[in-house]
């Protein structure tokens, strides 16, 4: 229909346009799930380095309080401005409303712009159908709605920023009563882009797990699906069933900010040193119980396609088999299940009581073992393997401690009594950075580099790509390391000065002070941040460069995989398989016995 | 490749697609209104003595909605059924009932709506002698009907009493026109009020039948809190327009969809019979879901 548009110079090539889609539909309302894939990857990747430019200028703010932030201070001064119109950032230097603006966001945007989207939209968009021989979503349409309500959801969240009074200020956890008492619409701006944000999920999940359901190609049994697959499958679950309460929490608060509803506005509330004109009898721990009943799960959506991710690099270039299929199989659905019962973790400190705490202090180290299995298992696929240290393996490699020392590193906070002393420290940041930073991240990292070829048809540079692991595997540490040290000393986080008017004398023993080295440590995590930063230049180059630059693949399987996603022409055409493939064994036959290569692919007979 | 199952059965699964997602969605679908309830109860056990207003919604109002209600999920199936035998024509008929009993639903609702947004609860500073349940009373806080200047006004509430001045822009221009402060008002105070007991409110409510209102003038400087019954008047009002709101948006949505494949989505049933049998049979889920939920809803709303 569109080609007679065309000129009259194409119009020879009428018939061949007639059925080719027009670019819009291609590229921007496109029904394929491997061109939503990408869009999902490219959106979340820009948000990624957003969130992270945010923290950037924080940092900055925690090493050298009230000192104008480089380069950038007189450009946010102009953009960023308060109710009344006066700039924010007076003078380039961050006041702790800014602080509070670019921590929430901070928070917010990496986790449900950034990494979920990656990990959940991007990757399991573009490998879950390809890798179950699919030939697209079960709901193709319903799949564009939803990466379409993320990025409404995601521009919602970024315009807030520039309002009159700026975006949101109480944290990504956006506790009540202080989330409804800050004089500016940023707040109302977060919840609504979350209700979109909780639209596009839902609508992804039933989207997934419908598909994992129904599409599986003939051959394909629950127990030869990859366990990227499994991973996606039980994160699906997670996104359906942990969101919806969100949703009703943030209806709720924002009928607190907007219609003066008090569901979670106590009696007798002061705000300012008046008492609020509020009906009150509202509940605090409410906001809390029905956040954290998502925030838990949550985090399991965050790092369980990470652990996809991984075991697929790993099985492939170790070159065997995955060491335990069925124990990870079962420990990732017995995570799912049992995620759903630890939220109050989070909250020994708000005097639920010593009951309640027991609990969930009881579940949460039981779900800690599902998860030490299937690092276990990770661990011992290594063994015997004979390992090619491409990036992706490096990437992947790397995850497996930093999720260790994240993970392990938790097991003190899910303890009631150590937790009063960690509770709010930089300890718990470092915690679960180590989780989703150089765990999760890393491990997004390595799909991105390991999936490239198949979505180009070209493979990334090496080098590069050596380059970009190294530096940020040194530099993550480097941040991530030393708030372990300073959070067990005891220095609380969220100050935007980083604290600095505890900081004493070594000499002087008083009460609640804290050693001066530790807030030299602020510096050293800075300029490792920035390091960081710089260490990224090379992956962003290397990204769009090697689309067009990079080396060609010489077939559809560079790797020499054996999952579904490899034997698809390169990159995949609309429909994805040439022929409906039939699998007829396990998805990690490698090196089998008796074979004529070291790898036979699962449709291979 | 075709994406397979569209509306054929997978014969391991026996689903198509469609009823695997509906059936997912719905399962999201009741951990948002279970999350609600959650809170409903939180607060309501939560509430403090006096604080939690009760019997102030209209029970046969109420009961006559959830008949309309399952009077549409009856014909919702009536259709599906009369489509599996191939009667078009009736279920064009039954389905049209179900989509006039949903928005029948929202009118009854927005009727009630209304009726709630100039009822108040007026808190006073100091307690006055009224007539409740045939006797005399000393009571600080009064529930009825304000009339100001012939009027019954909607949405009042304590700054409204004290008026608001002129708000100009930039270039002069009036953007919100004065509101002049109210000096006193007239007041038809109820019977009734939600710190009795249901008993004696009911007895209340029997005494006073047939007795004209009675009529009391109240000063604005006597009013501590004045307040219509809107979601900020109590967290019962909250969680009661919460809940009720978004359980009309689901009907409404619902309506819109049925009603889709009843009028201009109907051609299907000409091209593919099997997959708008399948749109059918999901829409009428999801009918029956809301449905339920209103079940959920009206006795621990209404009722309790």
């Amino acid at each position: 229909m569109q080609a007679s548009a065309h000129t009259d110079a194409h119009a020879h090539t009428h018939d061949a346009h007639h059925h080719e889609p027009s670019f819009l539909q291609k590229y921007v309302f496109s029904t394929d799930h491997k061109v939503i894939g990408i869009q999902y990857g490219l959106t979340a990747l820009s948000f990624l380095l957003f969130g992270f430019f945010l923290m950037l200028c924080m940092r900055w703010q925690i090493a050298h309080p009230g000192q104008p932030v480089p380069l950038i201070g007189s450009l946010l001064e102009i953009l960023i401005r308060n109710t009344d119109g006066t700039p924010l950032l007076a003078g380039g230097q961050m006041s702790p409303d800014v602080y509070n603006i670019f921590g929430a966001m901070h928070g917010n945007i990496m986790v449900f712009l950034a990494v979920v989207p990656l990990a959940f939209g991007a990757f399991g968009n573009y490998v879950v159908p390809l890798q179950i021989g699919a030939p697209d979503m079960a709901f193709p349409r319903i799949n564009m709605a939803s990466y379409q309500f993320y990025l409404l959801g995601g521009l919602t969240w970024f315009a807030s920023i520039f309002i009159p009074g700026s975006a949101a200020q109480a944290g990504w956890t956006s506790y009540s009563p202080l989330a409804s008492t800050i004089a500016s619409y940023g707040q109302a701006f977060l919840l609504v882009g979350l209700v979109l944000l909780i639209t596009s999920s839902l609508l992804g999940a039933v989207n997934f797990i419908a598909t994992i359901i129904q599409l599986r190609a003939p051959g394909m049994t629950w127990m030869r699906l990859p366990f990227f697959v499994w991973a996606q499958f039980v994160t699906g679950f997670l996104l359906l069933l942990a969101f919806p309460p969100l949703e009703a929490a943030g209806v709720m608060q924002l009928m607190d900010n907007l219609f003066g509803t008090s569901f979670f506005l106590p009696t007798g509330l002061a705000v300012g040193g008046k008492i609020a004109e509020i009906s009150g009898g509202g509940s605090p721990l409410l906001w809390q119980h029905l956040f954290w009943f998502l925030g838990h799960p949550e985090v399991y959506v965050l790092i369980l396609p990470a652990m996809g991710v991984v075991a697929e690099i790993i099985a492939c270039n170790t070159r065997k088999a995955l060491w335990g299929y069925k124990s990870l199989v079962y420990s990732v659905l017995a995570i799912g299940f049992i995620s759903f019962i630890v939220w109050a973790h989070h909250m020994y400190l708000t005097g639920m009581g010593t009951k309640i705490s027991a609990f969930f202090q009881t579940t949460t180290m039981i779900i800690s073992i599902p998860s030490i299995i299937i690092l276990t298992c990770l661990f011992i696929s290594l063994w015997g393997g004979s390992i090619r240290f491409n990036t992706p393996m490096l990437f992947a490699l790397a995850f497996l401690p930093m999720f260790g020392i994240g993970g392990l590193t938790g097991l003190p906070l899910g303890f009631a009594a150590a937790d009063l002393h960690l509770h709010d420290t930089y300890y718990v940041i470092a915690h679960f950075h180590y989780v989703v930073a150089p765990g999760t991240i890393f491990a997004l990292f390595a799909g991105i580099y390991y999936w490239f070829p198949k979505m180009t048809g070209r493979m990334m540079n090496e080098f590069w790509g050596k380059v970009h692991f190294w530096g940020s595997f040194i530099f993550m540490n480097l941040i991530f390391q030393p708030m372990f040290f300073q959070g067990m000393a005891g220095m609380i986080r969220r100050m935007s000065d980083g604290g600095i008017q505890y900081a004493q004398k070594a000499d002087a023993k008083l009460i609640g002070g804290l050693d001066k080295v530790y807030f030299d440590l602020h510096t050293v995590i800075l300029w490792a941040a920035v390091g960081l930063a710089v260490c990224q230049i090379p992956f962003i180059l290397n990204l769009f460069m090697s689309i067009y630059k990079g080396k060609k693949v010489t077939n559809d399987n560079p790797w020499e995989a054996t999952t579904l996603e490899w034997q698809t022409p390169t990159p995949p055409p609309h429909g994805n398989f040439t022929k409906e493939p039939t699998v007829h064994r396990n998805p990690y036959d490698y090196s089998l016995p008796g074979a004529a290569k070291d790898f036979t692919p699962q449709n291979q007979p | 490749m075709e994406i397979p199952y569209t509306s054929k059965p997978r014969p391991d699964t026996g689903l198509y697609n469609a009823k695997v997602g509906i059936w997912l969605f719905l399962a999201s679908e009741v951990m948002l209104f279970g999350a609600l309830f959650s809170a409903y109860i939180l607060l309501r056990v939560g509430a403090g003595e006096g604080t939690w207003p009760h019997g102030l919604l209209s029970i046969p109002i109420g009961t006559f909605n959830t008949f309309v209600l399952i009077t549409s999920s009856v014909t919702v199936v009536l259709g599906w059924a009369s489509l599996q035998v191939g009667n078009f024509g009736r279920y064009k008929v039954y389905q049209a009932i179900t989509i006039l009993c949903a928005f029948g639903f929202l009118g009854i609702k927005s009727f009630e709506y209304r009726d709630k947004f100039k009822h108040y609860e007026v808190w006073l500073k100091n307690p006055i002698t009224v007539h409740q349940g045939g006797k005399e009373v000393q009571t600080d806080r009064l529930l009825g009907h304000i009339e100001y200047e012939g009027h019954h006004p909607y949405f009042w509430n304590t700054a409204r009493l004290a008026g608001s001045p002129e708000i100009k822009d930039k270039n002069g221009k009036v953007v919100k026109a004065a509101v002049a402060r109210v000096e006193s008002f007239k007041f038809q105070p109820d019977p009734i009020h939600y710190t009795m007991s249901p008993k004696e409110m009911a007895h209340a409510k029997k005494e006073s039948f047939g007795h004209p209102h009675q009529e009391i003038e109240i000063k604005a400087s006597d009013v501590k809190r004045l307040s219509a019954f809107v979601p900020s008047h109590s967290t019962f009002f909250a969680i009661y327009f919460t809940l009720t709101a978004l359980h009309g948006l689901h009907v409404l949505g619902g309506a819109i969809v049925i009603f889709y494949i009843w009028g201009p989505g109907a051609k299907m049933w000409k091209t593919d019979p099997q997959r708008y049998m399948n749109r059918v049979e999901v829409s009428g889920l999801f009918w029956h879901f809301v449905d339920l939920v209103w079940i959920f809803l009206f006795p621990i709303i209404y009722l309790l």
